[in-house]
Order: structure tokens, then C-alpha cells, then sequence
């Protein structure tokens, strides 16, 4: 049983073809000149130190053009008196959808107006998502997001917890979209609304 | 004694450069492909020094001893219904003609060992008047055996294919086999016009041939004379190494590997350095034959000599150094063409490939022999 011979379709839009291109070679030699112009640029840039390729080498080398709302670490704001404005109220902790952050709550008799305060405030970066729900949660303002990403890699997933410490230990200059908190107990109302 | 020496220290000194061109073409490959297209490329490989912090990266250098490292490690997997004599020798096969082929290339002038060694007189003595042209074997039909060589790693692919019991390896043989013996009859139709000028299958005698000036301002290479033989030549290799536009058998997103499917740990190693080093042997070929080999022009055997009488002369170990340098670079040059081209363009179809072959290819090498015989044929009867 023989088949009929199916024509080749023909389309309203069948690609023309000049002969330069059915010869295929002078195509060839025009991709060619394409790829190696790049390469020869990018050589030259290397040569006269500059950088040919736009990549970042990340853990060395930070890129400086974050977005201003760039969802990067978390740091934990501080009141005049260089103490943590958290609470401990753990609200953070529970809506976290990582359960990455630990804290527990400790007491501090010198200050009356917020006796309790995080003893230990730690964020697992191995497991964050960086959804940003914690900042949403947070009653006091006492954490944030700054655009900088934390100093993420490394060879052992147990130095990638973030300690009270480090972030408290942020630079209030870099988050300039925010004003420096004010304490709560010393501000005035109209103080508050100076500044925001 | 002399000859052993010599010989000794060539053949060391050849099959050291392949291998370690085909690591460096590798690490090549890769930068080259990255700056191609506004990457940076493998760049994370380190050798730390002991004791220290510093951390030796060398633009990813070390990438090669990685993976060759990578590779020794693995385990040694073996298909279990294979023909197993064939399977584990076809690898070797695979790669001794590649070193082989080189064998008759000539990388260099003429070594007079008395002359490099002057200032030791016993060695000089010991070595008296001998000379020795830089190639390890003297063989006056050495383009044929570098054609004969050349056809030889498809049955390699063939015993891979066939003993590794698996569809896709099939495949990959098949193809291979299809197309290297489509592109072996191109290579020898494009070489013919280019044995018709030299007159000579000999390689040192074509490169001494190239050595002259054509019209007072061009380098008598080959590819001046034969510009459409150099460039078949040069597509024709490309396709007998399978590698892209023409890697129709280990095509990776149509048949997995291809012939070297069933293949892991340092077997497919052999296979990937056998297809490195290939490239290194095509450029080595194509220099000698359209590139003059280790002429540079104005150069001869006792230094430079411009137009004009402006003559410097170079001791002779330093000439042997220049033409080994020159012979090298060309060497980096094309194959560095060849990897352009392999990351420029995509991939033949398969009727594509073999109608390019025989209704392309072919009629143009055919068409290149007669005007080239013709031609030569006016010239010979006009002299006479």
C-alpha cells in the first residue's frame, strides 16, 4: 500500500532567503565575527582592568546596587541607650513560616517601662526565606530588613546563625528610607511625627 | 646513543605537550566560551598553599586537575551485558592514533645539538656533526600516515558503541561511522591540490617548500595558495573530531553521550582528552600544512633577514627556540579558531550534515583539485 506524497506546507510567512544566506557560509562567518567581536572586547576590558562581565564574584565581591527595598538581613533596632528596642514578645518567631528565629526572654530591672527583653535573639540563615513577614509582625520596630545581604556562605551550616550581637550591629546610616528610632518612653508625640 | 638521547627527549617532549595541551585546551574552552558570552568561567578550583591562607586560583587553572582528580575517583561503572575485551579497549583505540598521528609532524627546523651545546665541549664532542630535523620520525610518506592515522578512531567509536549494549551508544556509533568516513573522503580531495603544488607527501619538505615570500609580500603559506583548501580542510577536520556544529554522535539532547554513553570514571575521560588532544593534532596538521609549520616569514634557519639587506642573526639555540614558540602559538591559534567556531554555531541535522558532505563539500574540493591542476598545468608548460 503506498502512501501519498504529502507536499511540503507552504505559510503566508515562509521565511525569504537572499542567496548570502542559502550559502551559509557568509552567515557563518557573520556569527563568527559576532562571538569573537565579544570576546576581543571582553579581552581588551580585561587587559585595561576592567571587568568584561558584569558578574559579581559573590562572597568576595558585594554588589553595590541593591534596591533600596531589598529584602537582605535583618538587624534589630536599638533605643538611644544602645539597648535592643525588642520586646520579646516572640510574635516574629511565630510567624516566621522557616521557624528560623529563637529567642528567649530575659528580665532587666533597670529599665521599668520594658522589663523584659531578649536574653538570646538568633536567626538560622540557613533556613530563611526572606519573606519579610517578622518585619510585618513586629509591634515595637524593633527588627528590620536593610538591603545588604547577610555574609551568607560558608563551609558549615552552624556558622550561619546571626547572634544578638551581630545584628545588633548595624549601620544606621545605610537604611536612610528610615528614621533612627526613637525611644518610646522620652518621645513626645510631636517629636515623633518630626522625624517620621 | 646520540639518536636515543634525542629521540628520546622528543618523543617525551611531544607526547608531554599533547597531554598537557589537551588539560590546557580544557581550561581554554571554558574561559574562552565564558568571555565569549559575558560570563567569567570556572573559577573556583584552588590550591592552597600549606600553612598559609593564600589560595593559588590562577583563572581556574586547577579546574583541569579537578576534574582529571573527579574522574580517577569515580566508580568504575560497567555495563553488565557488554562485549567486555571490546569495551575496555575501546578507549585506547581511541586515542593512541590521535598521539600517534603526531609523530610525523614536524614541530621545529633542524637541531644540531653541537652547535646548542658549545659551551660544553664534551657534550658537543660526543655529539659531533649530527643534525636532526625536529620531528620524531622521519617518514617520507608522512601525510598519508597521518590520513591513515585519522581514519583510525572511528573504530574505536564503533567497538564502544557496539559493546556497550545500549541504544543510544548504537546510535552514536552509527552516526559516527557515517559521518567520519564522509568527511575522510572530503579531507584527502581538499589535500590533493596542495600535494599537487609541493609535489610531495614528505611533511619537513612541505614546510621548507613554505618558507619563501610569495609576490614579495605574502608568506608562501599553504593558505595563501589554497585559501578553499585550507577552509575545507579546516570544516572537514572539525567533523572528523566531532565536535559541534558536526558532534551528530554524541549529540547531548539527542542521544545522551553517544558512543561513549555506557562509559564513566576515566574511560570517558579518555574518550574527552582524546577529543581535546584531536584538536591540538588538527591544528598541528593545519599549520603545517596551510601556515607553514614553524616558518615565520623572513625568518631562515640563521636568524632574520628583511628586505633591504636588514639582516639579524640568532645563535642557533635561540632560532630552535623561536620556531618552537612560533610553531606552538600557531598550534594555540587555530585551535583556539576551532573553539570559537564550536561555540558560535548550532548543531547540523543529520541529512543536513551528510548532504553537506557529499553535495557541498565534495564537488567544491573536486572543482578546487581541477582548477588547481589546470592552473599548474599553464604554469609547468609556460616555464618549459
Amino acid at each position: 500500500m503506498s502512501r501519498p506524497i504529502r507536499k511540503r506546507r507552504e505559510y503566508w510567512n515562509q521565511p525569504a532567503m537572499s542567496w548570502r544566506e542559502r550559502m551559509y557560509l557568509f552567515e557563518i562567518i557573520r556569527g563568527l565575527r559576532v562571538t569573537g567581536g565579544v570576546f576581543m572586547r571582553n579581552m581588551w576590558r580585561w587587559l585595561t582592568g576592567r571587568k568584561g562581565a558584569l558578574t559579581a564574584y559573590y562572597p568576595e565581591e558585594q554588589r553595590a546596587d541593591y534596591a533600596a527595598g531589598n529584602r537582605g538581613k535583618h538587624i534589630l533596632t536599638k533605643r538611644p541607650n544602645g539597648k535592643s528596642q525588642c520586646i520579646a514578645c516572640n510574635m516574629c518567631a511565630l510567624v516566621c513560616p522557616a521557624r528560623v528565629i529563637e529567642i528567649e526572654a530575659g528580665f532587666d530591672p533597670e529599665d521599668p517601662a520594658h522589663p523584659k527583653i531578649p536574653v538570646r535573639f538568633e536567626i538560622d540563615y540557613s533556613r530563611c526565606v526572606f519573606c519579610g513577614l517578622c518585619i510585618e509582625a513586629c509591634p515595637e520596630d524593633a527588627i528590620r530588613m536593610v538591603k545588604e545581604v547577610p555574609d551568607l556562605p560558608a563551609y558549615d551550616r552552624h556558622t550561619m546563625w546571626l547572634k544578638k550581637q551581630e545584628l545588633l550591629n548595624w549601620q544606621p546610616a545605610s537604611d536612610a528610607a528610615k528614621p533612627y528610632p526613637v525611644a518610646p518612653a522620652e518621645a513626645t508625640p510631636g517629636a515623633r511625627k518630626e522625624h517620621g | 646513543m646520540q639518536d636515543l638521547v634525542i629521540y628520546g627527549i622528543f618523543i617525551a617532549g611531544t607526547l608531554g605537550m599533547l597531554l598537557s595541551l589537551g588539560a590546557v585546551l580544557t581550561w581554554v574552552e571554558r574561559k574562552q566560551a565564558a568571555i565569549m558570552s559575558d560570563r567569567i568561567g570556572a573559577n573556583r578550583a584552588y590550591i592552597r598553599l600549606p600553612f598559609t591562607r593564600i589560595k593559588l586560583i590562577w583563572f581556574g587553572l586547577f579546574h583541569g586537575i579537578a576534574d582529571g582528580l573527579k574522574m580517577l575517583l569515580k566508580e568504575d561503572f560497567e555495563p553488565n551485558a557488554s562485549d567486555r575485551f571490546a569495551y575496555h579497549i575501546a578507549p585506547w583505540i581511541v586515542i593512541t592514533p590521535v598521539l600517534l598521528a603526531f609523530s610525523v609532524i614536524p614541530f621545529g627546523g633542524v637541531l644540531i645539538p653541537e652547535r646548542i651545546f658549545s659551551a660544553f665541549p664534551t657534550i658537543s664532542e660526543w655529539f659531533g656533526d649530527r643534525v636532526y630535523p625536529m620531528q620524531i620520525v622521519r617518514f617520507d610518506a608522512g601525510l598519508l600516515l597521518v590520513f591513515a592515522l585519522g581514519g583510525l578512531p572511528v573504530i574505536g567509536a564503533m567497538l564502544a558503541g557496539w559493546s556497550s549494549s545500549n541504544k543510544f551508544s548504537m546510535l552514536g556509533a552509527l552516526r559516527a561511522g557515517s559521518q567520519m568516513i564522509s568527511y575522510e573522503v572530503v579531507l584527502g580531495l581538499t589535500l590533493m591540490g596542495l600535494i599537487l603544488i609541493y609535489g610531495s607527501v614528505d611533511l619537513p619538505d612541505i614546510v621548507t617548500q613554505q618558507s619563501g615570500m610569495l609576490f614579495g609580500f605574502l608568506p608562501a603559506w599553504g593558505i595563501f595558495m589554497q585559501p578553499l583548501a585550507a577552509l575545507l580542510f579546516l570544516v572537514a577536520s572539525m567533523a572528523e573530531n566531532r565536535r559541534t556544529p558536526f558532534d551528530l554522535p554524541e549529540a547531548e539532547s539527542e542521544i545522551i553521550a553517544g558512543y561513549f554513553t555506557e562509559y564513566s570514571a576515566m574511560k570517558m575521560g579518555i574518550f574527552m582528552l582524546a577529543e581535546f588532544i584531536e584538536i591540538a593534532v588538527i591544528s598541528a596538521i593545519f599549520t603545517t600544512l596551510f601556515l607553514g609549520g614553524c616558518n615565520l616569514p623572513y625568518m631562515g634557519d640563521t636568524g632574520f633577514s628583511f628586505p633591504g639587506g636588514y639582516a639579524v642573526a640568532l645563535p642557533h639555540g635561540l632560532t630552535v627556540l623561536v620556531q618552537l614558540s612560533v610553531f606552538l602559538l600557531k598550534v594555540l591559534l587555530v585551535s583556539s579558531f576551532q573553539i570559537l567556531v564550536r561555540w558560535s554555531l548550532p548543531r547540523f541535522r543529520y541529512d543536513q550534515l551528510l548532504l553537506f558532505a557529499w553535495k557541498f563539500l565534495l564537488p567544491l574540493g573536486v572543482a578546487n583539485l581541477a582548477v588547481t591542476a589546470i592552473l599548474l598545468w599553464l604554469l609547468r608548460r609556460g616555464v618549459s
